[in-house]
Order: C-alpha cells, then sequence, then structure tokens
C-alpha cells in the first residue's frame, strides 16, 4: 500500500515538474505563423533570471522590440539547455523572422541550429558564445568582449597610481569566460608598468562570501595591499566587508576596481567605497533589434559585434545612480 | 576512542604547520576594535555554517541517514530572512525574519523526517528531493535577485564579535548542547541503536521513528542557522550560492572525524575536528598562494591523504612495505 502511495506520488510530482517545463518553454506559442506582413517576428530563448543583470538584459530585449515594432516572442529556459532548445524549435515550427538566443552553455547546439537553417531562419547569439566549428549555423554574436572589460581596468590602474603598487585580483569561477578573459586584459595593459604587481590571486567564484572569505586571508598574508582588481561587482562588495573587518577604509586605504556596474556596485561606487567600475552592458536590445532588421532584409552584419559599454568614477557614478535601470 | 581521534588532529596539527612555515602572519593575533583579528580567528568564523551543519549531519548519518538537503535549506533560511527585513534597520524585524525562516527550517526537517521514517524511502533519495527542489523555493521567495540588507542586529549573527566571532559562539554552544544530551542521557545511545539496527531496536522499544524524525529535524534547524551566518556575513541572501556544495563539505567534515557512513558510532569531538580540517584546508589555500586552477586537486591530495591515513588496511599496507624494503 505504502509503495503504491509513493509511486502515485511520484508520478503526480513528474506531471507537476513537466507542466511547469512546457508552460516555460512556450510562452511564445499559441500565436499563429507570425512572418505574414510587414512586421518582423523575433523568437527569444532566455537563459534564465538569475541576476539582477539578466533582469535587465530581459527588460532592455522586450522594452526595445516594442520601441522597434518587432514582434517578440520570449521564453525563459530556467539555466537549462533542454528548455531552451524546446523553444528554439517551437519557434522554428512558428516560422518565426529571426531566433535569437543566450545560449546556457557552450556545446550542443549544432542539431538545433541546422533545424533553423534549413528552415532558412537566422540566428543571432546574445551575451554567450557557442563552441562549434561550423560559423554557418548563426549570423552573429552579439555581446560583451570580456577581455576587453579588463583592459578598461588595467588601463585605470595604470593612469590613477603612482609608484610601486600591491595589487589582489579576485577571480570569477575558475574556468569561466569573463574570470580567464578578464584576467588576460588587465594583466595585458598593467605590464607596461612593472610598478604594479599582482601580489595574490585567487578565485572567489563571483560571489559575495567568496570575495569576502578571500579577502580576509590575502589581508592576513600580505604585508601590503593597495589595489583590489574584482572580477565582478559581487567579489568586490565581499571584499569592503573583509576591509572594513580588518579596520581599513576601502576607497581610501585600499582602492578597488569591479567589472559588471550593477546597483549594489554602484551604490557602493556613489558611497567612494569603489573607486572604478567597468561596465559589462546587459541593455543590448537595441543594438539586438538594429541587427534583426538587418538579418531579416538579407544584410551583411559583422560575424562578432561588441555591445556598448562604459565606465564609471565615483562622481559619474553618482550622477548616473538615479536613472539606473539595474 | 582516543586513538580514532589521533589522525585527524595530526592532520589539523600538519596543515597549521604547513601555514607556520609558509606565511608566519597567519598566527599573528591582534586586538582590531574589540575584538580578535587574525587567521585563526578567519577559520573559526568562516567554519562556524559548516561545523553547525556537520553536527545535525553526525546525528543524522548515525542513524545511517544522509541528509543532501541542507545547503538548499541554508539557501531558504538566507532567503526568507532577507526578503522579511528588507529596508529596515530595525533589530525586532531582523529576529522575526530569522524565527520565521527557522520555523519553516524545521518545517523542512519534518518534510525530509516524513519521507524517510514515515515512507521509509532511503535517505540519500529522500533528501535529493529537496535538494533540488529547495534552491528553486529560495529562488522563488528572492525572485532570482541577490537581497541586500542593511540590518546591523542581523550582521551580529555571521560577522559579529564578542571578543570571538559570534558564528563560532552559536556553533560551539550547540556542539555542547548536543554533547550533554545525547552523552549524559541514554539518546546518544538510541541514536545509535537505530543506526545500528532500526528492526532490533524497534522491537526492543526503541521509538526509532521517533528519533529518525527528530534527526532530520534537527539537522533542518541547524542548516537554517548556518544559512543565516553565511547570508549575515555579507549582509545579502543569493539564493544560488549560499550554502552551495556545503552538504559535501559537512559529510566530509563528518566522515574525517571518524564517524561511519554505515551508522552507529558517532563522534562530535571527531565532526568539530574534521570541520576545522576542512576550513583551515580552505583558508590555507588562500594564505599560502595556491594557484586558482590547481586549488581543488591540492584539496583533494590533502583529503585523500588524510582518508587513507585513518584507514588501518593502508597504515598497515604502507609499513607493511617499510619492513619489507629494510
Amino acid at each position: 500500500m505504502l509503495k503504491k502511495i509513493t509511486t502515485a506520488a511520484s508520478v503526480i510530482a513528474l506531471c507537476a515538474l513537466a507542466a511547469c517545463g512546457s508552460g516555460s518553454g512556450g510562452a511564445g506559442s499559441g500565436t499563429g505563423n507570425g512572418s505574414s506582413g510587414d512586421t518582423i517576428t523575433m523568437g527569444f530563448a532566455q537563459v534564465g533570471a538569475e541576476s539582477g543583470w539578466r533582469t535587465a538584459n530581459t527588460k532592455s530585449i522586450q522594452d526595445e522590440a516594442k520601441a522597434a515594432g518587432i514582434d517578440l516572442k520570449f521564453s525563459d529556459a530556467q539555466q537549462k539547455q533542454e528548455n531552451q532548445i524546446k523553444a528554439i524549435r517551437s519557434y522554428i515550427q512558428q516560422k518565426v523572422d529571426v531566433i535569437a538566443f543566450s545560449p546556457v552553455v557552450e556545446t550542443g547546439w549544432d542539431t538545433v541550429l541546422l533545424e533553423a537553417k534549413r528552415a532558412n531562419i537566422p540566428v543571432i547569439l546574445t551575451d554567450r558564445a557557442i563552441d562549434s566549428d561550423d560559423t554557418s549555423l548563426y549570423k552573429t554574436f552579439l555581446g560583451s568582449d570580456f577581455v576587453e572589460e579588463g583592459r578598461k581596468a588595467g588601463d585605470w590602474l595604470v593612469q590613477n597610481v603612482n609608484g610601486p603598487t600591491n595589487v589582489v585580483e579576485l577571480q570569477g569561477t575558475t574556468g569561466a569566460a569573463p574570470a580567464i578573459d578578464r584576467k588576460k586584459g588587465f594583466e595585458e595593459k598593467i605590464a607596461a608598468k612593472p610598478d604594479i604587481k599582482v601580489v595574490a590571486s585567487q578565485t572567489g567564484d563571483f560571489t559575495r562570501s567568496g570575495g569576502k572569505q578571500v579577502m580576509e586571508a590575502f589581508l592576513k598574508s600580505q604585508p601590503k595591499i593597495d589595489v583590489v582588481y574584482a572580477h565582478n561587482d559581487d567579489m568586490g562588495l565581499g571584499a569592503i566587508e573583509a576591509i572594513k573587518a580588518a579596520g581599513k577604509v576601502p576607497g581610501k586605504d585600499i582602492k578597488i576596481i569591479t567589472v559588471d556596474a550593477v546597483k549594489d556596485g554602484m551604490t557602493a561606487l556613489a558611497n567612494g567605497e569603489i573607486n572604478f567600475i567597468v561596465e559589462c552592458n546587459p541593455l543590448l536590445g537595441k543594438q539586438l533589434m538594429e541587427l534583426a532588421k538587418k538579418v531579416v532584409k538579407g544584410e551583411e552584419v559583422p560575424a562578432r559585434v561588441v555591445t556598448v559599454e562604459g565606465t564609471f568614477t565615483q562622481e559619474q557614478a553618482k550622477a548616473a545612480l538615479p536613472q539606473r535601470q539595474y | 576512542m582516543k586513538n580514532r581521534l589521533l589522525w585527524p588532529i595530526l592532520a589539523l596539527v600538519a596543515l597549521l604547520l604547513l601555514n607556520l612555515v609558509v606565511t608566519p602572519s597567519f598566527f599573528a593575533l591582534r586586538i582590531q576594535d574589540g575584538h580578535l583579528y587574525g587567521g585563526l580567528v578567519d577559520v573559526l568564523k568562516n567554519g562556524a555554517p559548516t561545523l553547525l551543519i556537520a553536527i545535525g549531519m553526525t546525528l543524522v548519518i548515525a542513524t545511517r541517514g544522509i541528509d543532501l538537503s541542507v545547503g538548499a535549506v541554508a539557501a531558504i533560511a538566507a532567503a526568507v530572512t532577507c526578503v522579511h527585513i528588507g529596508t529596515s534597520p530595525d533589530a525586532g524585524t531582523a529576529l522575526a525574519g530569522m524565527a520565521i525562516a527557522l520555523v519553516l527550517c524545521a518545517a523542512l526537517g519534518l518534510w525530509n523526517g516524513f519521507l524517510v521514517a514515515g515512507l521509509g524511502i532511503q535517505p540519500i533519495i529522500a533528501t535529493l528531493v529537496l535538494m533540488t527542489a529547495g534552491r528553486g523555493i529560495a529562488m522563488l521567495v528572492t525572485e532570482g535577485q541577490i537581497i541586500t540588507v542593511n540590518n546591523d542586529a542581523y550582521r551580529q549573527v555571521g560577522a559579529g564579535f564578542v571578543v570571538l566571532p559570534v558564528s563560532i559562539l552559536i556553533s560551539l554552544a550547540v556542539l555542547g548542547l548536543v554533547a550533554l544530551t545525547t552523552r549524559k542521557t541514554a539518546l546518544g545511545m538510541l541514536i545509535e541503536a537505530v543506526g545500528v539496527n532500526p528492526e532490533a531496536s524497534r522491537l526492543a522499544g526503541v521509538r526509532s521513528r521517533t528519533i529518525i524524525w527528530t534527526v532530520y529535524v534537527f539537522a533542518a534547524v541547524c542548516a537554517g542557522i548556518a544559512g543565516l551566518m553565511i547570508s549575515s556575513n555579507v549582509s545579502a541572501a543569493d539564493a544560488n550560492s549560499n550554502g552551495l556544495w556545503i552538504e559535501m563539505d559537512a559529510i566530509l567534515a563528518v566522515v574525517i572525524g571518524g564517524t561511519s557512513l554505515a551508522g552507529g558510532r558517532y563522534s562530535l569531538t571527531g565532526t568539530l575536528l574534521g570541520s576545522l580540517i576542512i576550513q583551515t584546508l580552505t583558508t590555507t589555500v588562500y594564505t599560502i598562494g595556491v594557484a586558482a586552477e590547481v586549488t581543488l586537486v591540492f584539496k583533494a591530495v590533502v583529503v585523500i591523504t588524510v582518508c587513507l591515513i585513518q584507514s588501518p588496511k593502508a597504515r598497515a599496507a604502507l609499513s607493511f612495505r617499510k619492513v619489507a624494503v629494510s
């Protein structure tokens, strides 16, 4: 008897899960053929809603689609590749004019993208690249240049410090593209000034707790730290807590450079606890819509389009903070 | 008993010696803003959540069970509390939030206990349900965002000091309490009896089910408090990363401490040592400057070595070889 109940319970649970999956995957289903008439129909398969950055990314795409008069079919994959593939297949069946998506992972896209290619639907990658030998599977990749972000951080440091400078680096998740590239770009630039030395570098996994724990250890093992370079705002915010607990003043005794410019980071920058933030811009909706229009018309587009990104000093952060969307 | 703890103690001493040789400043202690400050204090503060979860895990493992859901439960506790606090700087709101979170955690423990003791599902499967679903619940509570709070009362739990870090004081208090209630009463013996043979102990008049149920609730509450420590340490709840993989650290701590996964005899002192070894290892990696890429390999080598020297067979094989060579 007990066994029967358990089986029944698990069947119900499975059904519920399946229902969740199809609910999110088919967010755009129900509307018929979208390619009729002049309006462009775009199918967009988003990764999920894991951070403020991602939410802003989604909002930008939805708003800009409306402004550009593009009919947007949007789905949220909840961090799962199978949901994204499902969504892309449903867009192919609905014969949308263009498909755009942020791939959850780098590999495993060849089959579904080949289906899109056979159906003559152009594909645009946003924010993240895929790892495939066949570059004809997508028209273009629109996203940040992480190496350039690292270079911008390095540039600022080279211009704003004098004399011997000891830098500690809080890396992102080991092996992640942003972590590798932001480290590379930064090192490229500071090589110009031999006075600047990275004395310790360790991963903080892109999290606040990680950043804080690593920084606490650095503060004990390194006799002199002048600058913290964190691969994202969150680790920088963790480092601020550690620096305060050590009785030092973040932003003054130890300068802090981070990448991302999310709201919490910008607030700390405006308060003087961070010195410089390199933006990693999620608001790529406008560029995406322009690309989509060109691609649908059959115009040539560059295979790689870099998002427009800026940098923020403390004064700029104070000015920009009130209008910040994320 | 004493012999069993000898090897974990040696491992901990060896790790500390490594620090003494490479970075003597690791042992430097000073008073900073009225509390102790130094590498050893960091080990205690950052090890407190793992220790607390490992205490709960010890009792669960002693009943021949295992609880994989503790990390997710920690994330839920953090999420619920931070969402409840919101922007309030009020101590009362923080206390209320923590109380709500812990009651919820107890309910989640009841659910685990129901699956294991009530329905007789294998513990590893039963708690896997909540391990997966729990993070989803935490994401739902925070709406996928990192919730930052600014509440001094809440900050005390994970980042506060009464000479020593508040978090380690809480964990040690719980450890003392558990030691008293299980070793000074028959409870400990009953737990071990259930672990050795649940059916025989039931026939002997032990309420196996109630005991199993109780240890899962206790483990969940411990996980909840640990979650509060983790998020309070950085004044933010991050449903994605709070308590991620901490169940593995806790299980490892229990095993290093000499408690058998087959249930039965358990050692709380061993668990304390195990937790300290794991945190010392993490902090050591940061202080002696192991490169981020080889961090996991370094940890693996240490853990494997510790496990091997604890195995009588491995020790016998090693000493046999020595004899053979000479």
